[in-house]
């Protein structure tokens, strides 16, 4: 079974106890009623879908119940690491060459 | 069924009885004895950080603050489910709802009591039982005495508490007992083969 990391609970747990919750780090516009529609059809609905690595939301909902950001590669399914919510995205992934 | 039978006395008795859900089941197989608990009290706590010390001294017990963890007191257990939220259980009759009621510091406490239901899982096999729907590591090195966790078990949200080597409280809400239980009593009599 595939074990990801829980930064709250700060040990590996099965996918079981998880729950995906969509692409991290979309901000929220400071005033969404003076925002034209193409700008928010581009925050509301346009994700990025990558192939390769992606910045997703996740929550433990079946264990601490926390949201939390994880890096994954879509490709593999392999977390690269997992980060709780509110931080900013790392600058460089464990790992990584380049 | 014994059960049935038990319901129908009771609603003879008394119109506002407390009646728990699956009362007095038990199932014993080889290595593995699965039974509910009697009724006791529970709440769910929320809180900040600084309001930690306020609230573990009026519930009589120190607020575990590490994953995973829970304390125990005077038949008072704190179970840790997440960085600011806990499961009080109180085996002994008192209401531990009553002694957050006189803390002043920012909480949320909710009684709970009659939300859930309690299923002792003990013996030899019972680590085995209680993996067959639970995906967690449940060695003791991974899951000392003491242990516990939200998890799940098959289809239904359990909270675990590991109260002996050979011993589990499984806490789920009343309308999954009886899926847990059976659960439970399916794995308790594959466990012994």
């Amino acid at each position: 079974m595939l074990l990801i990391r829980c930064p709250y609970c700060e040990e590996e747990r099965p996918e079981l106890e998880f729950r995906n919750a969509g692409e991290a780090h979309i901000a929220r516009p400071t005033n969404i009623a003076a925002e034209s529609d193409d700008d928010f059809e581009k925050f509301f609905f346009i994700r990025a879908n990558p192939k390769g690595v992606i910045y997703e939301r996740w929550r433990h909902i079946h264990g601490c119940a926390r949201f939390f950001n994880a890096v994954r590669d879509t490709v593999t399914d392999k977390f690269v690491m997992t980060y709780k919510a509110g931080e900013p995205k790392p600058a460089k992934l464990p790992g990584a060459s380049k | 069924m014994a059960k049935a039978a038990a319901k129908t006395k009771a609603a003879a008795s008394a119109s506002v009885e407390r009646r728990p859900a699956l009362a007095g089941r038990t199932l014993s197989a080889p290595g593995v004895k699965v039974e509910m608990l009697p009724p006791a009290e529970r709440i769910s706590l929320r809180a900040p950080q600084a309001s930690l010390a306020a609230l573990s001294k009026a519930l009589g017990l120190t607020l575990p603050v590490k994953p995973k963890t829970s304390a125990m007191k005077d038949g008072r257990t704190a179970l840790w489910l997440g960085p600011d939220e806990w499961m009080i259980i109180d085996e002994a009759g008192n209401d531990p709802l009553a002694d957050c009621a006189k803390v002043t510091a920012l909480h949320s406490a909710v009684g709970i009591s009659h939300r859930n239901v309690g299923i002792s899982v003990a013996g030899p096999a019972a680590a085995v039982t209680v993996n067959s729907g639970c995906p967690q590591d449940l060695s003791l090195e991974a899951f000392p005495v003491g242990a516990a966790s939200r998890t799940i078990l098959g289809k239904s949200e359990i909270v675990l508490l590991r109260t002996a080597e050979d011993s589990f409280r499984v806490e789920c809400w009343r309308s999954f007992s009886d899926y847990v239980f059976t659960l439970l009593s399916e794995a308790a009599s594959d466990a012994a083969n």
